[in-house]
């Protein structure tokens, strides 16, 4: 029982995570992206789509990626090339991520592809009650324990990672040390857009292997909101994302026991706790335990008075 | 000496401001070259045109005769010249170690931090400093912090060195320590760019000087040519630097008691303690400490901005401590705060905004319901001129303005609404002669009107010029009162060092 919960707790956090990776590697360069939601759905329809098409899975992550990386370009063209509003390009983002795949979409409404098969990883899989949750998954949940540990890795222990963080912290502070910072901003948007659009396609290549318009509902905003529970690390991602995979399971779970609580409260469960656990962690930033980099959310503009 | 670097009719305009219209001269190899100017002169912006920030819009730049043009700080980095800017370009967030770990050239994409932490230490201790490379940069005092920016160049090995006011934020002490460095980088063949409104320094290291004056390079001094009146009377030109007189000697009546004073900081230490102090009517207090004895909790605590532990505080009597009179009575207490740009203005707004940011609510400034547009650039425009601020266009943020003419405008809008209590921390630091001089004269007429001043400075000589007497703080408690009439620089000294006299 409690093996199957995990299991589950897994799959559905592993969307959620793949966006809030990608949402940490944005606002590690200082950019906040409020179109996660919508490049999710871009994610979730150029795999699925490609997948169909091509009758490969790798191809189709790919293709979510690539499409993705392709939208948040737009938004790192807004933001940094031209300097515009963060916030509102975001939602603009977002809005047109639903529109253009609802129109797009309409004709793979109904279609099905083979998801993502299991492989069991020797040994760790026979690890008791973790280890079949963890270890007997698919490539893409794999890809997602590397991608944890790779971020880590690059923001604390490349030059490149360093350059990144000076970068979000104090962009004046890193042109001064000769990091091309717009390049450094671009690049972060563009890729961190791509690993969201990964997440999406988690959706529609794995946990419900179909395209349903509007299937994320609402998980990128709740990676929005996890980047801020996560600190802006990586690991603590992995932890707020599985979190919410196991309210999200445990719902499931009631729902499948036919409990006399109606669905759509027990559907409301997981949304309910993204809001308390923004409550606890922004309680927990006023105390000073900030991580946010210090120049989120601002253009930059080398010709200003510093 | 073969020149190193030469600047031919460098312009640089913003929107609505010239602030370089004419500027030439060179920088030979391994001198020590001072840039002298009022503020607003427009020497961080040729600053940060050489180093990359800012493009000209017209002139030359030629380096080893070669001429160059530096797109992006990187370009001019690679070609050797590095600078400590006013503003510290650290990441506060970030270890000393990885504030100087980005700033390093051709460093593999795995650094080995090993070899890289050595190399690093091996520098700082070749240059006689002490710095903790794993402790985060906001817990260093300012004066660490430069020379954090100073090792980064030196790991660079630049040809050029440019520090923008470097002593604004030194000890007396760590002045002089950099002052040796200067002199041993000199040695080494390195050419130094010196900033300073410290006529005592740009005698004692300078080879030759340059004078700017609004956006135009009015001359080049040789060592020897030089003293301090004649180069005071070209910065200042026809400018006349203001006359005043100490006022008369004050009154008996108290306007402010503080008994027995502790407040404690973010980090739960006591930065005043048990701190006692008493102000009388049109007297200047000054405060003589090292920087970091307690001198901004006292002013926070006084201006209500810090909240205090134990003690009291009594205005005319009354105890404002904590009760609501307080926030009333905080209308007769002005503060010129250390951090100008963070707590003394409000950056984006005009600077006809941040000049009624005190008193937006008088009658005289609204119209009905409206605020009175015209009433506020009348304002402006009488406070321009009265307090002499080198204003921009007129709504431009007034973050745009010079670090001086900040102070100018902080001053002009402290004093509007006649203060009974004006707070001072370090109101003349980073200020030129003519304007440290309008400060000086802005305290003493307030004094002679009756407003008390409490003036927090480092700088001695500032304190034996104007005040009436001189209070020492040391560790966040007086040590004890002195009468600048009568006691010795070692003396107040020695206070200064926690020792009490006899
Ligand atoms: N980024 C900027 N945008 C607009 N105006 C500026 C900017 N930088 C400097 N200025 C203006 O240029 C003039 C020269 O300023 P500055 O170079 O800071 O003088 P100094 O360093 O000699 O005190 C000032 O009038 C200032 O308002």
């Amino acid at each position: 029982m409690l093996e199957i919960l995990l299991d589950a707790t897994v799959r559905a956090g592993t969307p959620i995570l793949f966006a809030t990776l990608g949402a940490i590697i944005n606002e590690r360069a200082g950019i906040i992206n409020l179109g996660i939601e919508g490049l999710m759905l871009i994610g979730a329809l150029s795999g699925f789509a490609a997948t169909f098409a091509s009758g490969s899975l790798f191809l189709g992550v790919v293709a979510a990626f690539v499409a993705a990386f392709i939208a948040g370009s737009i938004h790192a063209l807004i933001c940094v090339q031209l300097r515009g509003n963060q916030i509102v390009s975001g939602l603009a983002l977002t809005l047109f991520g639903v529109g253009i795949t609802a129109l797009f979409g309409r004709g793979l409404v109904g279609q099905t592809i083979e998801g993502f098969e299991r492989h069991a990883v020797p040994l760790l899989a026979q690890l008791p009650l973790v280890g079949k949750a963890f270890f007997n998954q698919d490539w893409l949940i794999y890809f997602s324990f590397l991608l944890v540990i790779a971020i880590w890795f690059f923001l604390y222990h490349s030059r490149w990672g360093l350059n990144l963080r000076t970068v979000g912290e104090n962009p004046t502070a890193a042109d001064a040390c000769g990091i091309p910072v717009n390049l450094y901003r671009f690049l972060a948007v563009a890729c961190g857009s791509g690993f969201v659009g990964i997440g999406g396609a988690y959706l529609s290549l794995v946990y419900t292997p179909m395209w349903i318009e509007n299937m994320t509902a609402g998980r990128g905003w709740i990676a929005v909101a996890l980047v801020i529970f996560a600190s802006w690390s990586s690991f603590r991602a992995l932890g707020g994302a599985y979190l919410f995979g196991g309210v999200t399971a445990m719902q499931l779970r009631f729902q499948a026991m036919g409990t006399t609580v109606s669905v759509h409260i027990l559907q409301m469960l997981p949304y309910i706790f993204t809001i308390v656990v923004l409550v606890i962690s922004t309680l927990r930033l006023q105390k000073g335990a900030s991580q946010q980099p210090g120049n989120l959310g601002l253009p930059y503009d080398r010709e200003d008075r510093k | 000496m073969p020149n190193l670097l030469q600047l031919q009719h460098i312009r640089k305009t913003f929107p609505g401001v010239v602030a370089l219209d004419e500027v030439s001269f060179t920088i030979a190899a391994g001198e020590i070259h001072t840039l002298l100017g009022e503020n607003g002169a427009g020497k961080s912006t040729l600053m940060n045109v050489l180093t990359g920030f800012y493009a000209p819009d017209q002139g030359n730049i030629l380096l080893d005769d070669q001429p160059v043009r530096f797109a992006s700080p990187r370009e001019s980095l690679s070609q050797g010249i590095g600078m400590v800017y006013q503003h510290f370009m650290l990441v506060p967030a970030h270890s000393v170690l990885e504030n100087i770990l980005v700033a390093l050239q051709n460093v593999p994409l795995l650094f080995p931090r090993r070899q890289l932490r050595e190399k690093i230490a091996q520098t700082i201790a070749d240059f006689g400093l002490e710095l903790d490379l794993d402790s985060p940069v906001w817990k260093l005092s300012i004066g660490a912090q430069q020379w954090i920016e100073l090792i980064k160049l030196l790991m660079r090995d630049c040809r050029l060195l440019i520090l923008d006011e470097p002593t604004a934020v030194l000890t007396p002490q760590e002045a002089a320590k950099l002052f040796k460095v200067l002199a041993k980088l000199k040695q080494q063949g390195k050419s130094i760019i010196f900033i300073s409104h410290k006529m005592r320094e740009v005698m004692e290291i300078s080879d030759r000087v340059t004078i700017l004056k609004k956006g135009r390079s009015v001359t080049t001094l040789e060592s020897g040519e030089f003293d301090q009146n004649r180069l005071a009377a070209l910065m200042i030109g026809n400018d006349r630097i203001p006359e005043w007189q100490k006022s008369l000697p004050f009154s008996d009546e108290l306007v402010l008691e503080i008994e027995n004073l502790a407040v404690r900081n973010d980090r739960g230490l006591a930065d005043l303690d048990n701190f006692s102090l008493q102000l009388k009517k049109g007297e200047i207090l000054g405060i003589a400490g090292i920087a970091g004895n307690g001198q901004k909790a006292l002013a926070e605590a006084l201006t209500g901005l810090a909240r205090v532990d134990s003690g009291k505080v009594l205005a005319a009597g009354a105890d404002i401590t904590r009760s609501c009179a307080r926030s009333s009575y905080i209308a007769g207490i002005a503060h010129i705060p250390e951090d100008r740009k963070a707590i003394g203005i409000a950056p984006d707004l005009s600077l006809d905004e941040n000049l009624i940011l005190k008193s937006f609510r008088s009658a005289r400034f609204r119209n009905g319901f409206f605020q009175s547009r015209r009433a506020i650039r009348q304002n402006a425009q009488e406070k321009i001129e009265q307090f002499a601020i080198k204003a921009g266009p007129s709504g431009s943020p007034v973050r745009l303005l010079s670090g001086g003419n900040i102070q100018k405008v902080i001053i002009a809008r402290e004093l509007s609404e006649r203060p009974q209590v004006l707070v001072a921390l370090y109101p003349t630091r980073g200020l030129d002669i003519g304007s440290a001089e309008y400060v000086h004269k802005v305290i003493a007429e307030g004094a002679g009107d009756g407003m008390s001043t409490i003036l927090i400075s480092e700088d001695l000589d500032e304190l034996y010029k104007i005040s009436d007497r001189i209070a020492v703080i040391f560790r966040g408690q007086l040590v004890g009162y002195v009468d600048p009439a009568t006691a010795s620089r070692e003396q107040i000294g020695l206070m200064m060092s926690g020792e009490v006299p006899a």
